[in-house]
């Protein structure tokens, strides 16, 4: 029955889950204590846990409640809930977009889209480099600045002197190790 | 016919892999990811063209689930039908999967580790810069007329002036209007050069 639960608690998150993990934090929350599978302290250090490790946010936490609360075919099934909608939802909309996007007043509001979601993203990257500079209390991290500072010199000015971009992979290595070697 | 079989096997597993990879070195969520799929997928294999990455962006901030899922299938998609999704959406997966999945236990302590906190903290870092670096890409190659801008600015402003009087202003929401004026204009344009009220 536990199984039966998580694939629907994560086919809701899944389904109803707009705008990236962050966005979705209220909904996971709400499925994840009406089933009483973690507390609330646990839910905020998964949290933290599934933005330190690698892949997509939802699907980390997916993993996680779904290992902890019924092993591997708990994992399986709560993973796979998670990530099913979107997978046809993007299988729907792929037919659909190639009749759409012909239409000149779709275009239209494509394109309005597309401008406003370039600021979303940068507001996002500054709030989250802003966020992981500050310390405890809100006061700015020395160390956290400086290695900021490095990789964003690596990301966007070492380019130029090389001619050839920085690989973000590079730049996450280098963060790991900056970071280890600092104690930040 | 054969050669045709070993050339999508080919892709397929090409696919798996470099989403994978990406799986695999993208901390910090969807936005983050970004950054990595255009250097990988636009810039490196060129399986996508930016607009189209773009286009992707926008339909994955419209529809629900992981960003980072629904670009997979979109790539995976475009390049291989039903299997290339698959394959793309399976290699984004796997890596995470298996990662939480046997340290799921052991992730407490090694959080308590200095050096593996610090490590932690650091990748953070990157993923910042990280979505930075889509955001400027993305800035770069916007057409640069007064009304990209304006929207673009004032998303940019809107969406953390929001969250400081801890209003809620949806990514979604922005998106969307900035979506209705575009619209609106355009309307407008069309009424004033006379052709008004032709359908498609």
């Amino acid at each position: 029955m536990i199984l039966w639960e998580l694939f629907l608690g994560f086919l809701k998150v899944g389904c109803f889950a707009f705008g990236g993990a962050y966005g979705a934090i209220p909904l996971i929350r709400d499925v994840v204590m009406s089933f009483g599978w973690l507390s609330e302290e646990e839910l905020a250090n998964m949290i933290a846990v599934s933005e330190s490790t690698p892949g997509p946010i939802m699907v980390n936490l997916a993993t996680y409640v779904g290992s902890r609360r019924a092993g591997l075919s708990g994992a399986l099934v709560s993973t796979a809930a998670v990530v099913l909608p979107s997978f046809v939802v993007i299988l729907l909309v792929m037919g659909l977009l190639k009749a759409l996007i012909k239409n000149r007043y779709f275009q239209a509001l494509l394109r309005g889209m597309k401008f406003a979601v370039v600021g979303v993203v940068l507001a996002t990257g500054l709030q989250m480099t802003a966020r992981s500079c500050l310390g405890a209390g809100a006061a700015p991290d020395g160390k956290a600045l400086a290695v900021t500072a490095l990789l964003a010199a690596g990301m966007f000015a070492l380019p130029r002197l090389r001619k050839k971009a920085t690989s973000p992979i590079a730049l996450v290595i280098a963060g790991a190790a900056l970071g280890a070697l600092l104690r930040l | 016919m054969n050669s045709e079989k070993k050339q999508n096997r080919g892709a397929l597993a090409s696919l798996f892999f470099t989403f994978a990879r990406i799986g695999v070195f993208t901390f910090g969520g969807g936005y983050a990811m970004l950054s990595m799929i255009e250097h990988q997928c636009v810039e490196g294999k060129q399986w996508i063209t930016h607009d189209e990455m773009m286009d992707v962006t926008v339909i994955a901030e419209s529809t629900p689930g992981p960003i980072a899922i629904n670009c997979a299938t979109f790539v995976g998609w475009k390049l291989a039908g039903l299997a290339g999704a698959l394959a793309a959406t399976l290699g984004i997966v796997l890596p995470s999967f298996l990662i939480i999945f046997f340290l799921a236990g052991a992730i407490d302590r090694l959080m308590a580790m200095d050096a593996a906190a610090g490590a932690f903290r650091g990748v953070r870092l990157a993923a910042g810069v990280l979505i930075l670096d889509a955001g400027i890409t993305m800035l770069r190659k916007m057409p640069k007329k007064p009304l990209p801008r304006t929207i673009a600015a004032l998303s940019a402003v809107i969406l953390p002036a929001a969250g400081l009087f801890s209003l809620r202003v949806s990514a979604l929401g922005l998106m969307l209007s900035g979506g209705a004026v575009s619209l609106g204009l355009f309307l407008l344009q069309q009424g004033r050069s006379g052709k008004g009220g032709g359908g498609k």
